[in-house]
């Protein structure tokens, strides 16, 4: 169960950007997770809330964007998508292959809320 | 921080030691997390691309808000620490070798024939990982040849700072070569990078020879698959070269080597194998 220190990974990443970001809070933060990349999101949202708690991203919005498999014929040069990466090239059945999109693992974008502290009293002059 | 449960104690964390040290044991708390929320979310699937996933409810916004593209990897620690390994191995002109396996396929049999035929010729460490015991240290540690024992408690994987703190034991020679045996998983080891040479993965034949289109990601990640326990293939029900071709389907540039840790079959070839890389990286 890697997904563990996949999540930890994300919580790493997070608690630096918002400490550079001198925001009140994260709103969200979106992660970019390819269908080749090796993580069972079933076991990513497990784990997820015991890797946040007590962090800055404890109550931020997940978002994951999956993307598909895309590869391109090393023989007849066409792209195409694959679901696993034994999947052959439909229109030549070579299995050579370079694999452009779908092993994506990225922390792509965070939202940060900037203000959201009590306003200061208003002076009495 | 703890890979396990995401404490921050190092005592709680992955255990590297000496055979000489494995009386020092440290305890694994156990703590709870101070929630038991798990909200699963509604998800939108579109019909091409990506899809999204909404992990929690949207809060309501008070504040400005303030989008900050990343772009970075998730794993982006561990491949920092891998490149840091990589370039010590290369400074001290070592190479170093991943063995990655299920449990049972042979890697510690394998290991200790190798050491045991070739440390005349190399100067060999090993760095060993598993969940629990010393057991594998000590086979090592009886061959005479220099071993740290990583224990990942619950980790079901090694990662490239276990790697670090493991050489910073082992002080290892220059021109040498480390093998560092991962735990016994064919899924998970295959995500992190420790900063090796080469990946080698083993396989037996008394597994299914379906394995590397079961395990894809560890065998589209690795440059070398020793088949092991090749003498037991009379009375087994594994084909070779069905097993090669489904390898080759995910991973069409890997090589193969059939061997036997028991009888030693094959084993020359390995350690031939082993010298060319060694030339190679000299």
């Amino acid at each position: 169960m890697h997904e563990m220190s996949i999540a930890l990974g994300v919580v790493d990443i997070a608690e630096k950007a918002f400490r550079e970001s001198g925001a009140s809070r994260i709103e969200s933060i979106t992660l970019q997770i390819g269908a080749l990349a090796g993580v069972q999101l079933e076991s990513l949202y497990f784990v997820w809330p015991s890797a946040v708690a007590g962090t800055a991203l404890e109550g931020a919005d997940r978002i994951i964007e999956s993307t598909d498999g895309q590869a391109v014929c090393l023989e007849c040069e066409q792209p195409f998508a694959l679901k696993h990466h034994f999947d052959a090239c439909p229109h030549c059945n070579s299995y050579f292959k370079n694999i452009i999109a779908g092993k994506e693992l990225n922390v792509k974008s965070m939202a940060f809320i900037m203000d959201e502290s009590p306003q200061p009293a208003p002076s009495n002059n | 921080m703890c890979g396990v449960c995401g404490c921050g104690s190092d005592a709680q964390g992955p255990k590297v030691a000496l055979p000489s040290e494995k009386g020092h044991d440290h305890h694994h708390h156990e703590h709870t997390h101070g929630h038991d929320h798990h909200h699963h979310g509604h998800d939108h699937h579109h019909d091409h691309g990506h899809h999204h996933h909404h992990g929690h409810d949207h809060s309501h916004d008070h504040g400005r808000q303030a989008v900050v593209e990343l772009e970075q990897n998730i794993l982006h620690r561990n491949q920092l620490l891998a490149e840091r390994n990589r370039g010590y191995f290369a400074a001290k002109n070592m190479l170093a070798i991943n063995l990655v396996s299920s449990p049972g396929s042979g890697k510690t049999s394998v290991l200790e024939r190798t050491l045991r035929e070739m440390k005349d010729r190399t100067d060999f460490y090993v760095i060993e990982g598993d969940q629990q015991t010393f057991n594998d240290a000590d086979r090592i540690d009886a061959v005479g040849v220099p071993v740290v024992q990583v224990n990942t408690g619950q980790g079901c994987h090694l990662e490239s700072d276990m790697v670090q703190q493991a050489l910073q034991k082992l002080k290892p020679r220059d021109g040498s070569l480390l093998f560092i045996e991962n735990v016994g998983n064919l899924v998970c080891p295959a995500m992190f990078d420790l900063g090796e040479n080469y990946r080698v993965v083993i396989i037996s034949t008394t597994e299914g020879d379906d394995k590397p289109i079961k395990y894809p990601d560890m065998f589209h990640s690795a440059q070398l698959c020793l088949i092991n326990k090749i003498d037991l293939l009379p009375y087994v029900n594994f084909e070779v070269e069905k097993a090669m071709d489904y390898a080759r389907r995910v991973n069409p540039h890997i090589e193969f080597l059939e061997v036997s840790a028991t009888n030693g079959e094959g084993m020359d070839a390995w350690y031939a194998w082993l010298e060319a890389r060694q030339t190679e990286n000299s």
